[in-house]
């Protein structure tokens, strides 16, 4: 039977709340938002934490809004606001983009920006997104509110930034630049669905029509989510076209500690990698 | 030991007040407590589709959310589909006429999930019903009378009078 | 819609409201008062020695009710049922074993002990109490080095880990070889690998047993394909006699052959009850599922194929090594004997064929049945190597086919393997299907892309399988069918069949065929099966016999029905029951039409018996037993189109045309429903599923995460026809159809795959990765 092992279980109305269960229970406690990482992992007893804290009741956490020049999305929206997002479909369109290839419509119910996030699953798409978009976690604790950067969020594997009193709460962004394009590519497994490879792109030009900025992001590849510097690199200051974008994503595995497993060889997933980045950054430039 | 909890939970439409183990998933509260068996369990990690339900009117995979969690939502299974008892939904009414099941071991899970899509849009591609469908898996039919049974309910419930999503929403 | 038309036509199936309504019952729906919960704890090893195992933790823990280990099974559980045990060591007891491992484990997910409690968490909760002390063994995990004498070995006291070594003189086989090169011909030679494959319906296992004391009797509620063998069997493994045992199936939520089986738990949740007294229900978990029920084909073979330098086929040598897995299952041991070599011969005319084979146990889970069960295995290795010889002789794999095809009139036809086939037109399908799909203009679309440096390849695949099984001595136990009638007062038809359809509809098509045999409504009839108290002796559904075999048992009770009710007619007319002619429900008598009585007068005077004329047994009831004499042989013809994303390797289907032919259609739309499914379980092996174990043993593929099921966006609309050669092996002249897609596609897939890479032969599955090797190698090479 697959099925979590006992815990006592908190519903949290507020973040106040949900802080405060937090520190009382503290490492036997688990946050539980959408519950489409953490239950699968307690089902199959990988997680058995004492204590659950629901936080999937708090309403003023799910939303997307625009607060003068910033996107800001509440830690517990579900992906499915998110691709259906006019907001997000304007202003961050490689957000409904990635959502809407994150498992299945029931998945995109339940699952939240926020827990994959604080997740940090490196097969999973957001993690990328959110650091090429340059996003900024903000997180909770009843010491005080931080903003952590993305790039310096997730340290690896199922781990974060986030101390064990804190708590994420909304993901902040800024508009893009004029002249930005952005895109989403992944090769997925053919049985969880998951990235063998993803690549987040954003990319500026200038008047002169050449790279500006360049934000190159590595998903499902490496044990890590991570950006692709040497990429960005090499396509900053090109006027972009065919070869160069390929000779930039060749670089697209450099420094990445690759997986391999029955999905896929670490030589695949190196040279997926450079595949999805180059589909990528040519999609992203043909929405400048 | 740990703390039960109360919850209160409307399903098809009837409201029932229950006294859950936390760790209860919400498949098992609904065929093991509510005696709602329609509802199935294929594969435990939420790749089948098999447990597919409405909760507060979106398709979720039931067993991958805790009865706690539904606390004070409202449930909508595969038996309370109907608009009315004895009838069919007119995607019941397409799955039978387009043999769109087989074993049906699959077939609540994937009435619910295509009840989703439509609701979402009511005039999907073919292509767009098969990536609707992603998260359900049947072994027996070979997807196409599936397909084609949501073409079919896709037509039905354009024709039909009543508003394109029933009741219990 | 006019009775008469009932057979043939593509009504809506019977079985689907309480289907699609959620009102279907099936295992796990049960609720039985005092039922209490099993759980069972597998081998987290695959080949280990168990020093101890301490249950008392796992026994004092709240709700739990009973532990139970191999010791406690002894002289209460008999061994796991094996249907054909081969010699020489299979009939001595190598890879037989009890419910619950004992000494050793032998395959991940071997079943250990097992707890019962209160409820499924509870006892989900114990397992994790249990402690048992392994001593970690090397595993025999590669079954070509499980062969080697220094391999790690499951059953030491054998010596050697092959049970069958088959391997008849060559001299023959050499010589057709020698002449065929000396007169200028080719030979050709590949080594074919049939993965392992996790047949996975979307229900899985489960069983309730309920046995009363008081009774002595045991009502046990299976999932399964066999209700009646499952029955015989299981009696005999308790020690029960066989009228003490019950065995009633639910609604099934698929098979393909997996539930043709007698499994452990069945045993031991009756053996639960038997103890305890209260009923005992165990479901079994994906993750159970994917690493203990019986996995499929898992074949390596060798292949070698002699032909003339104008493409006629002069001999085909087959070396089959079968692996076994840890222990014989129902039919493990005779999947490739029985099944992949009498079916080598294809849709050829071969005059020579040379089969060996090796069987061989490994440190994975048994191998059984599969949906198609050894004959997708002898379909793929005689196609692939019809693509072989096209290719050495630079001709189309189409025309290679042709040339080789047996003939129409051939029939009926011995090949060389000795299988004895009914009736064919092998080019008919394979005609109908390059037609629709205008394979001339395919093949000048392929050369553009190939020009254009685009992957596109096109796959032919002719199959032909054997069905309808099977005359006597086939098996130990015959293989034919029951249906027993009843009508009853009020003209009302029940059918109890010995088939056990989960899935394939039969309660609609069994009724279609009595409905136009009695030319009554079909709302007149009702058909019911799995339930051994009230159907007739039977052997259950699968082998794509249920049609043929089942059918046939039900249209020759209605044969035997109608002569009696002639004979009521004409006392009731008044006329000699040779003069009475039977049509649309009406029995009357010749030449005065107007002097008739309904089917329903018929039957009402049958049953109140007061007015039946005397020497006239009153009741309207019959068992009939079918035994077919011998076996249909379905085929067909299936092309498949894909094109390949050269970048990642990624094929995608973009055309898929099925031309089968099953004999009769009693329903068409069940029957698309079956080509569908099959060609999609046949695409899934092609390209995407496997059983994959690490070499230590662990089963790295436990759960759908990990092993890929076909969804519905992989898939373009298959484009279906067919044609109908009739077979005269039983008097509805239908063949079956339930495997002809999966046996028809792996072949075809695979195929096309080659066909895009220009490579004679890649093994399967066919994913990005491995075709993207090869793309690189090309490169390369290049």
């Amino acid at each position: 039977m697959s099925v979590p092992a006992p815990f006592d279980y908190h519903r949290a109305q507020s973040v106040d709340d949900a802080l405060s269960l937090l520190q009382q229970f503290g490492d036997e406690a688990k946050i539980l938002a959408g519950g489409h990482s953490l239950l699968p992992a307690m089902k199959l007893r990988l997680a058995q934490p004492e204590h659950i804290i629901d936080i999937g009741a708090i309403a003023a956490l799910s939303f997307i809004r625009k607060d003068h020049s910033k996107i800001v999305i509440g830690a517990l929206t579900p992906y499915t606001h998110i691709e259906r997002s006019d907001l997000l479909r304007k202003e961050l369109p490689i957000l409904p983009e990635t959502a809407s290839t994150i498992g299945d419509q029931q998945v995109r119910n339940r699952g939240t920006l926020g827990g994959s996030l604080a997740h940090s699953d490196p097969a999973s798409d957001m993690p990328g997104v959110i650091m090429a978009l340059n996003g900024e976690i903000v997180v909770r604790s009843p010491r005080a509110e931080r903003t952590i950067t993305a790039d310096d969020f997730f340290l690896g594997t199922f781990t974060t930034a986030l101390e064990p009193d804190e708590i994420l709460t909304e993901i902040r962004f800024a508009t893009l630049p004029v002249h930005t394009g952005t895109a989403y590519e992944k090769l997925m497994n053919k049985a969880s669905h998951y990235a063998i490879a993803g690549c987040a792109a954003v990319i500026t030009l200038d008047s002169k029509q050449q790279c500006k900025a360049a934000s190159i992001t590595i998903t499902g590849a490496a044990t890590q989510t991570s950006r692709a510097t040497a990429v960005e690199k090499a396509l900053v200051g090109q006027k972009l076209d065919t070869d160069n974008i390929q000779s930039a994503a060749n670089h697209a595995a450099d420094d990445l500690e690759l997986i391999s497993d029955i999905h896929g060889s670490e030589d695949y997933r190196r040279q997926m990698a450079i595949v999805v980045t180059r589909r990528a950054i040519t999609n992203a430039l043909k929405r400048v | 030991m740990t703390t039960k909890h109360t919850i209160t939970v409307t399903v098809n439409g009837k409201q029932y007040q229950s006294e859950v183990e936390p760790r209860m998933l919400l498949v098992h509260y609904l065929r093991d407590m509510l005696d709602l068996t329609g509802t199935h369990i294929g594969c435990n990690t939420s790749q089948c589709g098999a447990c597919v339900v409405q909760l507060n009117g979106e398709a979720v995979k039931s067993c991958t959310v805790l009865a706690v969690q539904a606390d004070g939502c409202e449930v909508t299974t595969i038996e309370g589909l109907a608009p009315e008892e004895g009838s069919l939904h007119p995607l019941q009414e397409a799955f039978w006429e387009q043999h769109g099941l087989q074993c049906g071991f699959c077939t609540p899970g994937m009435i619910m999930a295509s009840y989703q899509l439509l609701k979402h849009n009511p005039n999907p591609s073919e292509a767009e019903i098969r990536k609707g469908l992603e998260g359900n898996i049947c072994r027996c039919t070979g997807y196409q009378n599936i397909v084609r049974a949501v073409q079919d309910a896709s037509q039905r419930l354009h024709t039909s009078e009543k508003a394109p999503v029933t009741a219990n929403d | 819609m006019g009775i008469a038309a009932m057979v043939g036509t593509p009504i809506k199936r019977r079985e689907d409201p309480r289907l699609i309504t959620g009102q279907a019952t099936y295992v796990d729906d049960l609720k039985l008062t005092g039922m209490l919960y099993m759980a069972v704890l597998r081998s987290p090893y695959g080949h280990a020695r168990i020093l101890d195992i301490n249950v008392d933790t796992a026994l004092q823990h709240p709700g739990v009710r009973a532990v139970f280990t191999a010791q406690d099974l002894k002289n209460s559980v008999g061994n796991i049922p094996i249907a054909a045990p081969l010699p020489p060591h299979i009939t001595n007891g190598m890879g037989r074993r009890g419910a619950l491992a004992e000494g050793k484990v032998r395959f991940y997910g071997d079943p250990v002990a097992i707890v019962v409690a209160e409820n499924r968490y509870i006892a989900r909760d114990a397992l994790d109490l249990i402690e048992i002390d392994y001593e970690p063994l090397p595993a025999a995990i590669d079954i070509e080095k499980a062969m080697q004498p220094d391999a790690p070995l499951l059953y030491e006291e054998f010596g050697t880990n092959v049970a069958v070594v088959m391997h008849p003189e060559t001299d023959e086989i050499d010589k057709v070889f020698a002449d065929t090169l000396a007169n200028g011909g080719v030979v050709v030679k590949d080594r074919f690998m049939n993965q392992r494959l996790a047949p996975s319906p979307m229900e899985t296992r489960g069983v309730v047993a309920d046995y009363r004391r008081g009774d002595k009797i045991l009502n046990l509620w299976s999932s399964s394909q066999i209700p009646h063998l499952l029955r015989n069997y299981l009696a005999e493994q308790l020690g029960l006699a066989q009228h003490q045992v019950r065995v009633v199936v639910p609604e099934v939520g698929g098979g393909f052959g997996c539930k043709l089986n007698i499994y452990a738990e069945e045993a031991l949740a009756a053996f639960s009850s038997m103890k305890l007294g209260q009923p005992v229900k165990w479901i079994e978990d994906r993750d159970e599922n994917l690493a203990a029920t019986i996995h499929g084909r898992d074949q390596v073979n060798y292949v070698e194929a002699a032909a003339t330098k104008d493409g006629k086929v002069t001999g085909l040598k087959v070396h089959v090594i079968s692996d076994l897995g840890a222990h014989c299952q129902f039919f493990t041991d005779v999947i490739a004997i029985a099944f992949t070599l009498p079916m080598l011969s294809g849709c050829y005319d071969i005059p020579h064929i040379y089969s060996s084979c090796d069987t061989v146990f490994t440190n994975k889970a048994p191998t059984d049945a599969y949906r198609g069960a050894g004959r997708p295995e002898a379909c793929y290795i005689i196609e692939r190597a019809m693509d072989l010889v096209a290719r050495e002789l630079k001709r189309d794999p189409a025309e290679i086919r042709r040339l080789n095809f047996l003939q129409p009139e051939q029939f009926p036809h011995k090949v060389a393997t000795g299988a004895l086939y009914d009736s064919g037109n092998y080019a008919g399908a394979l005609d109908k299907a390059m037609e629709i799909i205008d394979y001339q203009k395919l093949r000048q679309e392929q050369k553009r892309k190939r020009a254009n440096g685009e992957l596109m390849g096109i796959g032919v695949s002719s199959y032909v399988e054997i069905c309808g099984i099977g005359p006597k001595g086939t098996a130990p136990f015959g293989l034919y069918e029951s249906a027993r009638m009843r009508i009853e007062q009020s003209g009302t038809v029940i059918v109890y069949t010995g088939s056990s359809p989960h899935g394939q509809g039969e309660e609609t098509t069994f009724a279609q065929l009595v409905s136009a045999e009695f030319g009554i409504p079909i709302e007149q009839i009702q058909v019911l099966h799995g339930d051994t108290s009230s159907t007739p002796e039977g052997r259950g559904t699968y082998g794509s016999r249920t049609t043929a075999v089942g059918g046939t048992a039900v249209f020759q009770a209605t044969q035997r029905l109608k002569e009696k009710m002639k004979t009521i007619a004409a006392s009731m007319l008044e006329a000699s029951a040779t003069d009475i002619t039977f049509e649309d429900g009406k029995f009357a008598v010749a030449g005065s039409p107007q002097k008739s009585v309904t089917f329903e007068e018929v039957a009402a005077t049958a049953n109140t018996s007061n007015e039946l004329a005397p020497g006239i047994e009153p009741g309207l009831e019959t068992t009939v037993f079918f035994e077919p004499e011998a076996c249909t042989f379905p085929f067909g013809t299936h092309i498949c189109v894909v094109e390949i994303d050269k970048e990642t390797g990624e094929p995608h289907i973009t055309r898929y045309i099925a031309v089968d032919d099953c004999g009769r259609q009693l329903n068409p739309l069940l029957v698309a429903g079956q080509v569908h499914g099959g060609i999609v379980q046949g695409v899934g092996q092609a390209l995407y599923e496997e059983v994959i174990y690490a070499d230590d043993g662990q089963l790295l593929t436990n759960t759908f995460m990990d092993y890929a099921m076909p969804i519905a966006s992989e898939f373009p609309v298959f484009e279906l026809d067919h044609t109908v050669t009739p077979t005269d092996v039983n008097p509805l002249g239908v063949k079956g159809v339930g495997e002809a897609g999966t046996i028809g596609a792996t072949p075809a897939v695979s195929a096309a795959i080659a066909d895009a890479l220009e490579v004679a032969h890649l093994n399967m599955p066919h994913k990005a990765e491995k075709i993207w090797q090869i793309i690189q190698q090309k490169r390369q090479a290049k």
